[in-house]
Order: structure tokens, then sequence, then C-alpha cells
């Protein structure tokens, strides 16, 4: 214990919200021509510090646009911070949208492979998985049907069975746990807590505070891309409950 | 050498991304592979019933003439549309995982090219037809159909950059393409072009080039060290300028896609 395993140092990222999309040449040379090319510059994250250390659990509190979905990704890799720097130490999986980037063709089993090989799983690791994988998912039928047959909901299972099969030291969780029906949700639950009493870092997003607590020992609240509060899961949460009444009387 | 590092370690992703390109183009169809047999022997005969007896060119080798010609440039035109559409269509896969970008148009690139080097089985039974007969002299075609990776990766990493930002370039592209194709004298011998005093057409388009030396590798003749020359210096310019431009831009294709 005590060991870092995720450092934040002041990122920040900026977006051009231009306030039409240009991408095409013609509607671009007119408007350079025009000067008419102006950028809404947008700053989604500003000066965003914390660490985590080995087995903490971080719950993402904070109003739709505050930047918690920008900040997963900017863990995960998948966005570069405009300004500042992400250390992480070990493997990170992400979790953001279950099931959307597997290809519609293919099927259940090839979706295991090719997702599995994106997430960074070897071959021989996922061959060794396989029937672990499919018995998670409780798709055993179908897993030779080509994924465009299937339902958002046995989407989301496959994706959550093979996103889990090893336990990394970052877990991104973004609503996750709300996926499938009742009997997954609690199957993935629990598979969740096991990895975290296995000592993997945790980072939530949910809107459900009550599911923030039960889950998280520390939280953070974010506003308009800024850090309003950092600390112990039940002292933010007093404040998140109080700043969501405060709004809700204005 | 961190970026080699990072190549090898996810060796397994293109290997799967490949399969997954030659896996799906055939999917659902009764042929399946054999189409990529079957695709390039029917329009030759076709493009050798117009163009051969029809506008009468009646050399005994014009059928395995144009097969070559139409195998290297179909890889050309297929294998630059999909990297050029490589990162839009992964476009789910991007904002979620992360994963080296260039993965993407590197693979489509490289699945177009394992299925064309199974089309060019079909050279054998054209031969026989056309009575040139086995030669090892015939391998020397490798260096022109490595040449056409080369030069194909280096168009596809720039077509792909630049169309997450400006998608006319696909349908920009379409156009160039035929351009690209009437100036590489596919379907006619190129001395027509030659002797009306428009053979700098030809000389400076690698592709004429590469698909030149192919044919005479292939026909038993000796290729021409200028348009290995011409191909390489084309294939490697392109492909570091790609590169470049890919790695420079490809940490804003997310806020673009």
């Amino acid at each position: 214990m005590g060991k870092e395993t995720l450092i934040v140092e002041n990122v920040g990222i900026k977006f051009n919200l231009s306030e039409e999309k240009v991408d095409d040449f013609k509607e671009y040379i007119i408007r350079l021509l025009k000067r008419n090319l102006k950028y809404n510059e947008f700053w989604a994250l500003k000066d965003v510090s914390f660490k985590l250390e080995k087995g903490d659990r971080l719950g993402i509190l904070g109003l739709n646009g505050a930047g918690k979905s920008t900040l997963l990704k900017v863990i995960a890799g998948v966005f570069k911070p405009t300004e500042g720097k992400v250390t992480r130490k070990g493997t990170v999986v992400p979790l953001l949208e279950l099931g959307a980037g597997f290809d519609k063709q293919y099927t259940g089993k090839e979706n295991i492979f090719l997702y599995g090989a994106m997430l960074g799983y070897s071959k021989k690791y996922l061959e060794e998985k396989y029937d672990e994988i499919v018995k998670f998912s409780g798709l055993k039928k179908f897993i030779n049907v080509p994924i465009k047959n299937y339902s958002s909901g046995m989407r989301a299972k496959l994706g959550f069975a093979i996103a889990t099969i090893s336990e990394p030291e970052i877990l991104i969780l973004d609503e996750v746990l709300s996926v499938g029906d009742g009997k997954f949700r609690k199957k993935s639950e629990k598979k969740i807590m096991e990895m975290m009493e296995g000592g993997t870092t945790v980072l939530f997003v949910s809107h459900s505070l009550q599911q923030v607590q039960r889950i998280c020992n520390k939280a953070m609240i974010l506003d308009q891309g800024r850090i309003k509060a950092f600390g112990d899961i039940d002292e933010v949460s007093t404040m998140y409950e109080n700043m969501l009444e405060n709004m809700e009387k204005e | 050498m961190e970026h080699l590092k990072t190549f090898w370690k996810r060796r397994g992703l293109l290997w799967e991304l490949v399969k997954k390109g030659i896996k799906l183009k055939y999917r659902r169809s009764y042929l399946g592979i054999i189409w990529s047999f079957l695709e390039p022997l029917m329009t030759t005969i076709v493009l050798t019933i117009v163009f051969g007896t029809l506008f009468g060119n009646k050399k005994e080798n014009f059928p395995l003439y144009i097969l070559c010609g139409r195998l290297l440039y179909s890889f050309y035109s297929a294998s630059t549309k999909s990297a050029a559409k490589s990162i839009r269509n992964n476009a789910s896969m991007i904002k979620k995982v992360y994963v080296p970008k260039y993965l993407y148009p590197l693979s489509s690139i490289l699945y177009n090219y394992t299925i064309t080097g199974i089309s060019l089985l079909v050279l054998i039974p054209l031969c026989m037809y056309c009575k040139v007969s086995p030669d090892v002299r015939m391998l020397r075609a490798l260096i022109p159909f490595i040449q056409l990776f080369v030069l194909t990766y280096g168009s596809g990493m720039i077509l792909s950059t630049v169309t997450v930002f400006f998608r006319d370039m696909e349908y920009l592209w379409e156009v160039l393409l035929m351009i690209i194709m009437y100036t590489s004298a596919i379907f006619y011998y190129p001395e027509r072009l030659i002797k009306s005093g428009y053979d700098w057409i030809l000389k400076y388009n690698p592709l004429y080039c590469i698909i030149m030396n192919f044919r005479y590798a292939m026909m038993g003749e000796s290729m021409y060290m200028s348009y290995l020359i011409t191909a390489t210096v084309y294939g490697v310019g392109l492909s570091i300028i790609g590169t470049y431009f890919f790695y420079k831009m490809q940490d804003k294709f997310i806020l673009a896609i």
C-alpha cells in the first residue's frame, strides 16, 4: 500500500468549438477568404491534478458537461491533454460505452479476439480465457451469430466480459454498472468488487450518488472542468448533496 | 526505438485487423476467396475482347499485359480508398480504447495486399495460355511488387490524414484515381502516347513505372533502371511525408471524427 498508481498533473484540455464544423474544402476556402475561421476556445478540463494510490476507488461527481467523461478519456489515453501530464503505472482497462466498438458483421467469437487484441491481450491469453469469457457473458448459444443480430444489452454483456477478464492496475468505469438485466448487473458489480479487493485502482463515474458511496473510498467534484473538491467520500458526498440542494433553490 | 517496440507489442492486433478485412470481404458469398482469382480472370477476358479484338491490339501476350496492369492498379486503388476511410470507419473504437492509430490504415493496406498476392496466382494459367514459359527470372517481378506496397503505404497515410479533416478528399480521390488509371497504360500500349510526345506523363507516373517493370519481368524482358529509380524515389518520398504528416496530426483526429 501507499504506492501511487496514477498521477495526474495540471491536466488541461482545450477544444475548438467552431460553431459549425468545417470539414470540406469549399467551406474552408470560403471562410479563409472571408477571414471567418473563428474558433471558440473552450477548456473542457483545466488545472486538474490529483494522485491515486493502489487500491483507491475514486468516484467522480458532477453535473452533465462538467468534464467527467473527458477526464476518464484522458486517463484512458484516448484524448491527449493540451497541457499537463498523466502518469499511469501498469495496465489500464477502460470500460466506456460497452460494446460500441464491435464489428457488426463479425460473430461474437470473432469479436472476442478482435476486441481482446484492441485491449492489448495476446491471442494465447484469449484462447485460455475464452471459455471463461463466454460463460460470464452467458451468450454461449449466440456466440457464432454476427453481432448485428445481438441486442444492445447482449453486446454490453459481451464487452464487459472481455474487458474484465484480467485484473488491470487501473480500471475506468463510466456508468457501466447499469448494464444488462438485473441478474447481470449483480454479477458485474460482484466482479468489480472482486477486482477491487485484488488491489485494482478504480475511477468511477455515475449519476447515482448511492452507488458511488457504496463503491468508492474517495471522491471528487468536477465543475466546469475544474476540481471543486477532492477527498474522503463522506466529506465530498455531503458537499455534493449541499451543492445540488443549493442549485434547486436557485 | 520506442515506436518499434510498441509496434512489436501490437502485432497481434495488426494481424487481427488484417484477418478481419480478408474474412469480411468474401463473407456470405458462395465462392468466397475463389473470387480473388475469378474476378481478375473474368475482367481480363472482357478487357481483352474490348481492347484486344475490337481495338485491334493483337499481340499474343496482350491478355497477360492487361492482367498485370489491372491487378496492380486495382490493388493501388482499393487500398488507398480503404486507407482513406479507415480512421473514420473505426471512429467508435478510436474514441474508446487507445490503440496506435496508424494500425488502421496500415491494416487496410495489408489486407488488400494479401488478397492481391493470392490473386497473382492467376498469372500461372494466363502465362500458360499466352505461351510464356515459366522462368526463375520472373521472380524479379517481386521488386516492383514491393515498390508498389511502399508507394501505396505513403499515399494511404497521407490520404487517411487528409480525409479525417476534409471528407471531400474521398470523392476527389476517386477522380484522381481515374486520371491515374488512364495515365498508367493499363489497357493500351504506351507506344502510342510516347509517339505523340506526351511520354513525360508516363515517365513521371510511379504507378506506370511499377506496372511496366512488373510486366517486363513477367514476360522475361529486362526491367528499366530509370523506372525502378522513379518508383523508389516516389515510394520512399511519399512514405516519409505520409508517416511524418500522420504522426504530427494524429492527436487531433479525435476532435474531428
